[in-house]
């Protein structure tokens, strides 16, 4: 094999914290080769970051590399001064960040803040440069790359940002060293496929050795030759891709891969208990002792070495013999782990708040008719004043959710589902259409609204620590609802707030707790006890998962679950991501651009025919399994706003274009032969052939 | 854009004749009246009568605003009662005083406040960054009359480099006026220099924790590349609208300062109208202090949105 192009040995970083170091990476070691994709997969405290800023030689200014090497092409480049480093950074080693939006200056042109890169590294005249700029963008496929050059990154949707990043970082010929930072968490499902077809190309071109930063399991069984798994600074795990997903020796890695949803997939999730050590906390045993379901004694009083298991293959575990012997199971501890989690006796009280038909008997929970929601002022003189155009965020949205039952509305960035939920609990106005929770209509702000009505419905948001106010303890918190909705007396809310804890499963004792102590998944649930508190027939859930690590977000579906079934509330659950719908839901919608394009029963959802977009959508996620062939459909990138089109609002970015009669009409609602609709002008058996033939 | 120009106009005007009628009704509603003011205590009432018709100050108050108005767009400022003359030229005479006051502190005070403020932002922390914030401190904290107080002592009394006072003859020319503006001008841009190198330190601060700086130092830009083309357009962006706001303040609220050197500016000429009750003189003066102010705002909100592509493309 020839010489690897990146090689970090043994590599310690700290951080200087009010006067102490705490070490964010512990001993790792990894080497990339010319023309290799090696993926470093790890949640949030992993470690990733950090390594990402060692890698590129730019740590913050409060950390340090405490020990080891980092050689780039033969180099020492950890030692290389800052001249060294200024002629490196863009010429043979480039980034691509995870938020394009905010990598880009706001105040120079796309074109002008590639051709500066190329100016700065080679001779290239302005003119030159600039030209140089537009042919990367066309090597990155974006449509009217001149264009795209004179613009500024505002002008441009997320995934024509990155990709005019990916220009950039690819801008230079000598390329040796590509890294990826997250490069498609921040992008919709669609612009994401096809920024990692482009990845998977352009590789086969520029022969640099990636480093592919990520959280997502997907991303990396699609992406990476090799993967290494981090866990609080250290690699649990370092093995070919096909190896790590078929055989992996880590408990972590195990339950890691178990805690995914995925598509079609209705097995329950395992979720790993506990949370991931802070800085502060790491064990000195092994770090994930105290998560792991099969820890020993000496687990926790000795860290593991990184021994290797096979060719290839290491592992960071007292265990990993066990595991390879097949002798250690993780699917019987694990499974107790899940009863465990799953039976609770504590609850009893908790059933009694609920219990006696609290929220009327009706099969209906909620129904929406002909919805529409728009945004803007209608005024001259508003316009005048500087408000936006109106823009209608919902149009003609109709649902109904049963008791007891879950509607997941899945939709990309923009496509109106959050808009939709906000419009129901009132904090946007309905323009037309009708809404009903438990037959009260749904009108007005929640001040205007009946006590009963604001009783009936709650909301979970995607970001508890935005969601709840910092400066009350979980107890006040708690509390509040259950004082002003349902009347109840202190010493009795406080009694009922200890229940609501116990049954989202965190102890009596965080009722003191401010929510800064907490971590996210512990919000999170703060945040649906609080929503169960007022004993509602209806919880909105705006992606209550999204900002989640893998395995906590798996915790959190099956809490949601749980309750769900022991107490009979309905959900309407938003998310972009089809896996976690298809998961929890009882019936899926679809939106696109403000308007439903399809809506049936979970069961069949995954068998086609589906709308073109679903179908896109589908054909989008990336699957965590290396065997698994990407599907071919792929969407353009969406422009960046504009106004609707004209007949199907789908039509300038459907696969399955047929013609005129798509610009020029509104497609009808089509039923298949399960019982599903979808609105398209292809008729159901033609499209499911369609689909059919092209694997889906 | 074209909209946004439209827009800022159409707010310039709102804000003048909004600000036009709460000043008139305020200055109506001053205590003492004008008669008093005008014809002294002992008047006939039949004198006083006399003296409202011809003011017109007999007619309902909207037909008065409309015609003072009217007559105010047409130049007719009316005449002071207390000095007896037209408003008008003597407003604008000293409305030319306070600008030249008012642009020779911003020449002095802007370049090395937005220096300094700058590579106090890039040295956050260190020795340098820590005297500028505590001597900026002091700056802005000491009251303009004792700074212009030091300065005569130190500068005018004690080295007798220039004149202490800074009264200039109307027919003087700028380079005999120049030397008695030095030391009024380097009152007011002491605060001025502190307040906008503060601004413009914490905008270079704020700019370089964004992740466009990592960008551009990752494609291996030399540091001063990153700074000059990167950061600092995007650090000025907020320091032009204050220096706007603060033409307003060098125009008229340099009233002490004008008082300590005896320089014929708006401020003083406004002081001397309220002590006089002198309500055309309040009202013109005002007025033209609120265009000044609004004008410069207006300058800020179009400079702003040239500098910043996101309104002006959008």
């Amino acid at each position: 094999m020839d010489a690897p192009i990146l090689s970090v040995e043994r590599l310690t970083v700290a951080y200087r914290l009010q006067g102490e170091w705490l070490e964010a990476l512990h001993d790792v070691s990894l080497s990339v080769a010319a023309a290799q994709t090696y993926g470093i997969v790890g949640e949030s405290g992993s470690g990733k970051s950090t390594l990402v800023q060692a890698v590129m030689g730019y740590l913050s200014a409060n950390g340090a590399v405490r020990q080891g090497a980092i050689t780039f092409e033969g180099e020492d480049w950890l030692h290389a001064p800052r001249r060294r480093r200024e002629q490196l950074w863009g010429a043979r080693l480039s980034m691509v960040p995870q938020d394009p939006l905010s990598a880009l200056n706001p105040a120079l042109t796309i074109g002008e803040q590639i051709a500066e890169l190329v100016m700065r590294h080679t001779r290239a005249s302005r003119r030159d440069a600039q030209a140089r700029a537009v042919e990367m963008l066309k090597r990155v496929k974006l449509p009217d790359p001149e264009g795209i050059a004179r613009r500024y990154p505002h002008q441009i949707s997320g995934g024509q940002q990155q990709r005019a990043l990916i220009a950039m970082a690819l801008a230079s010929p000598d390329l040796r060293l590509l890294v990826l930072d997250e490069p498609t968490t921040s992008l919709d499902v669609t612009t994401e496929a096809a920024i990692l077809d482009l990845f998977a190309e352009l590789q086969d071109n520029h022969r640099a050795a990636t480093l592919f930063v990520t959280h997502n399991l997907g991303v990396v069984a699609r992406m990476c030759q090799r993967v290494a798994v981090l866990y609080a600074g250290a690699v649990m795990e370092d093995a070919p891709t096909e190896t790590l997903y078929g055989a992996a020796l880590h408990p972590y890695t195990l339950l890691l891969l178990r805690a995914v949803p995925r598509i079609g997939d209705p097995t329950p999730l395992q979720a790993i208990a506990g949370r991931i050590p802070s800085l502060r906390q790491r064990p000195s045993g092994c770090v994930f002792a105290p998560r792991c379901p099969v820890a020993l004694e000496r687990c926790h009083a000795h860290k593991p070495p990184l021994e290797r298991a096979a060719d290839g293959h290491l592992v960071r575990c007292h265990r990993w013999r066990e595991i390879a012997e097949g002798t250690l199971r993780l699917e019987d501890e694990s499974a107790e782990l899940k009863r465990r989690e799953m039976g609770r006796a504590e609850i009893a009280f908790f059933d009694q708040l609920l219990s006696g038909e609290p929220n009327g008997a009706k099969a209906t929970v909620m129904r929406a008719e002909h919805v529409r929601v728009r945004y803007g002022a209608r005024g001259i003189l508003g316009r005048l004043l500087g408000a936006k155009p109106p823009f209608r965020a919902v149009d003609d949205v109709s649902m109904r959710i049963p008791r007891g039952k879950t509607l997941g509305l899945v939709g990309e960035s923009g496509s109106g589902k959050t808009t939709f939920a906000r419009s129901l609990i009132g904090l946007i106005e309905i323009e037309s259409g009708t809404a009903h929770l438990l037959e009260m209509p749904l009108r007005g702000t929640p001040r205007q609204r009946a006590k009963a009505t604001l009783k009936a419905m709650q909301m979970i948001f995607q970001h508890p620590e935005e969601s709840l106010n910092p400066y009350r303890t979980v107890g006040q918190t708690l509390r509040r609802p259950l004082m002003t909705l349902l009347g109840m007396k202190r010493a009795e809310a406080d009694r009922a707030a200890a229940d609501l804890l116990r049954a989202v499963n965190l102890p009596a004792d965080y009722l003191s707790r401010f929510p800064g102590e907490l971590s996210g998944g512990e919000k999170q649930r703060v945040a649906i006890a609080r929503a169960f508190a007022a004993q509602p027939a209806l919880i909105l859930c705006d992606e209550p998962v999204s900002s989640l690590d893998v395995s906590v977000q798996a915790a959190i579906l099956n809490l949601l679950a749980q309750l769900q079934a022991q107490y009979e509330v309905a959900y309407l659950f938003i998310s972009h991501d089809l896996a976690v719908v298809g998961y929890l839901a009882d019936y899926i919608a679809v939106i696109y651009r403000g308007q439903l394009v399809e809506r049936g029963a979970a069961e069949s959802f995954f068998t086609p025919p589906h709308h073109p977009y679903t179908e896109a959508l589908l054909a989008s996620i990336p699957l965590p399994d290396p065997k698994a062939k990407s599907r071919r459909i792929r969407l353009p990138d969406d422009q960046p706003s504009g106004a609707v089109p004209s007949g199907c609002r789908f039509h300038p970015r459907c696969p399955r274009y047929l013609g005129e009669i798509c610009r020029a009409q509104e497609p009808p609602w089509q039923r298949d032969d399960q019982g599903r609709y979808y609105r398209c002008h292809i008729p159901p058996h033609e499209l499911a052939e369609l689909q059919k033939e092209d694997g889906a | 854009m074209i909209a946004y120009i439209a827009r800022r106009v159409l707010f310039f005007g709102l804000t003048l004749l909004l600000t036009s009628l709460i000043v008139f009704a305020a200055v109506r509603l001053l205590p003492g009246d004008v008669e008093t003011a005008v014809l002294g205590r002992g008047a006939e009432p039949a004198a006083r009568a006399a003296l409202r018709q011809e003011l017109g100050l007999d007619l309902p108050f909207f037909v008065q605003y409309a015609n003072w108005l009217s007559r105010f767009l047409q130049g007719d400022w009316g005449n002071s009662y207390s000095i007896k003359a037209p408003i008008m030229p003597l407003v604008m005479e000293r409305l030319g005083n306070s600008l030249r006051l008012a642009s020779i502190a911003m020449l002095i005070a802007i370049p090395p406040a937005v220096l300094l403020g700058l590579l106090a932002g890039l040295n956050e922390g260190k020795p340098f960054d820590t005297a500028f914030s505590l001597i900026s401190l002091v700056l802005v904290g000491i009251p303009e009359f004792v700074m212009g107080i030091i300065l005569i002592n130190v500068v005018a009394l004690e080295w007798k480099l220039l004149l202490p006072s800074a009264s200039v003859p109307p027919d003087a020319s700028f380079g005999e006026a120049l030397p008695r503006l030095i030391l009024p001008s380097l009152t007011a841009a002491a605060v001025l220099l502190a307040y906008i190198g503060r601004l413009t330190r914490v905008g270079v601060i704020a700019e370089l924790r964004r992740t466009y700086v990592r960008t551009a130092v990752l494609k291996g830009l030399r540091w001063r590349q990153v700074v000059f083309k990167h950061v600092l357009r995007n650090a000025l962006l907020p320091t032009i609208t204050v220096i706007a706001i603060s033409i307003g303040w060098l125009i008229s609220g340099l009233v002490v300062i004008e008082n300590v050197f005896a320089y014929p500016g708006l401020g003083r000429l406004m002081v001397f109208a309220i002590q006089q009750r002198d309500l055309p003189l309040i009202l013109g003066g005002v007025m033209i202090s609120v265009t000044v102010f609004a004008l410069a705002n207006l300058i800020a909100d179009l400079l702003y949105a040239a500098l910043n592509p996101r309104i002006r493309l959008s």
